[in-house]
């Protein structure tokens, strides 16, 4: 099992060569001519005022907190969906699949309370 | 592990990341092209016949500009979000089949030799998810790093919309998990060729249709491509998260999208088009013959999947964020729910004992 994980491993010492690569290239024989509008943020032209690195609105908190829980939920059901269709032929199917409805309706009831307080409104 | 083993290997590395690459080049030139016929235009025919040379034009002029780094970005990062949005990219195919693998694979004196980077690795599509999803770090970290409120704002967009979509993504497949049993590729497809009707397939298409049409809305939104490009989003953002790049680190992220696209296809391709699978080869055949006629086989469906992709980026208008958001929120992830369920009690009551 170990050795495969390797190759991905290997295959990730080739990416970063990839990468790293051009930028080596590009900085050996690009040209490089400094200016000070050349170092400007770009904006229409004008010099740009004001921070950028502000605070931004809450509801990228609100969708990130919701992903979490989705996100987590999505990875328990995996390891359940490969089995499953095993031991539904063993015989355990009903109760397994009980259990899962079980799981997945407590999940859609937090997506529905999140829906009915608005959370998914974009405004 | 044998000298030969990682022998074969590298090769297998060198001639995926190499020949990719190289597609790379051709698919954008293949983008300008279909994009051209959309807009009955020309297109690029300047550089050679029928601009095939086009791709050398555009490699060496990504090399040969200046690399500008603005004077007020955060250069570590600014750095390293290309490098990441390449990294990503090609390594996400690690485990994506390209041909039979595992118990498929021909073989030579009774070694198999898979047509996958890293064979009867078991977590199989859980792994190319995870890597999708670190994928959005070069697009937060660029648009971070930028210092530039264009590129902030799409980064902001593009992270939100990222996690928003990796969720129906991910439910999407489970169907296709729970009917081969496997979360490895290459068992996704020997499934679907086993399980056929006569001469109807049994592809993905055919068996989870709710599913398929989940995913490729989902993975449209995973690569950034129009219909949902607001991360990029010319008319409003200038260019959204690479505003402040140019040449060649602008020409990284280029790379990292396109290998992005040639990966959703093949995980389209194979999940829900039966991969290799074709009416003439069965997964008997482990000849050397049908394996390159099966390799043959998915290069094929990917070709025209990527050439479905362009052509949706100039059919479909861009959505706004709002509508984005509610598709992914109050759409795709209660449908997914709900084709969980109906696959999970159609198993239980064709399949279920007792």
């Amino acid at each position: 099992m170990l050795p495969n994980y390797g190759f991905i491993g290997l295959l990730l010492l080739a990416a970063v060569a990839f990468a790293v690569a051009p930028l080596v290239v590009v900085a050996l024989v690009a040209p490089r001519k400094w200016s000070v509008e050349k170092g400007e943020a770009y904006e229409c032209g004008v010099r740009t005022t004001g921070e950028t690195w502000v605070r931004f609105r809450i509801q990228y908190y609100v969708y990130a907190l919701l992903f979490l829980v989705f996100d987590i939920e999505t990875i328990f059901l995996y390891p359940w969906a490969v089995s499953y269709l095993g031991l539904a032929e063993a015989g355990f199917g009903l109760f397994v699949l009980v259990e899962m409805v079980v799981f997945l309706v407590l999940l859609a009831v937090a997506l529905v309370f999140a829906w009915a307080a608005g959370d998914l409104r974009w405004v | 592990m044998a000298t030969w083993q990682i022998a074969v290997i590298l090769v297998k590395i060198f001639l995926i990341v190499g020949l990719f690459q190289g597609a790379v080049a051709y698919m954008i030139l293949l983008e300008r092209k279909i994009a051209a016929w959309a807009q009955d235009r020309i297109g690029p025919n300047r550089c050679g016949p029928l601009g095939l040379l086009q791709p050398l034009a555009d490699g060496a002029k990504m090399l040969l500009k200046e690399d500008v780094i603005p004077g007020y970005v955060n250069k570590p990062l600014y750095i390293l979000a290309p490098a990441i949005a390449i990294v990503m990219a090609t390594i996400g195919f690690a485990v994506v089949p390209f041909g039979p693998a595992g118990l498929d694979a021909p073989t030579v004196n009774g070694n198999p030799i898979h047509f996958q980077i890293a064979p009867n690795v078991d977590i199989g599509i859980l792994y190319v998810f995870a890597i999708g999803s670190l994928a959005v770090y070069a697009v937060i970290l660029g648009g971070y790093a930028s210092n530039n409120k264009y590129s902030f704002l799409g980064g902001l967009r593009n992270s939100a919309q990222i996690i928003s979509y990796e969720i129906p993504l991910g439910l999407s497949v489970l169907g296709m998990v729970m009917l081969a049993r496997s979360l490895e590729l290459n068992d996704v497809m020997s499934w679907q060729d086993r399980n056929g009707l006569g001469p109807i397939p049994a592809w993905g298409v055919f068996v989870q249709p709710l599913a398929f049409l989940i995913f490729l809305v989902s993975a449209f939104a995973e690569t950034n491509r129009l219909p949902f490009d607001l991360a990029e989003a010319e008319q409003e953002l200038v260019g959204g998260f690479h505003t402040e790049y140019s040449a060649m680190k602008f020409g990284m992220f280029f790379l990292g999208e396109y290998l992005h696209v040639i990966t959703v296809s093949f995980l389209t391709v194979i999940l829900f088009f039966g991969g290799w699978d074709a009416p003439f080869l069965g997964v008997e055949d482990t000849s050397w013959i049908a394996a390159v006629l099966k390799v043959g086989v998915i290069f094929f469906k990917v070709t025209l999947m990527v050439i479905f992709i362009m052509w949706i980026r100039w059919t479909l208008p861009r959505f706004r964020y709002d509508q984005l958001m509610n598709l992914a929120w109050k759409a795709l992830i209660p449908l997914a729910l709900l084709n969980l369920v109906v696959t999970m009690v159609l198993i239980q009551l064709f399949r279920g004992v007792g």
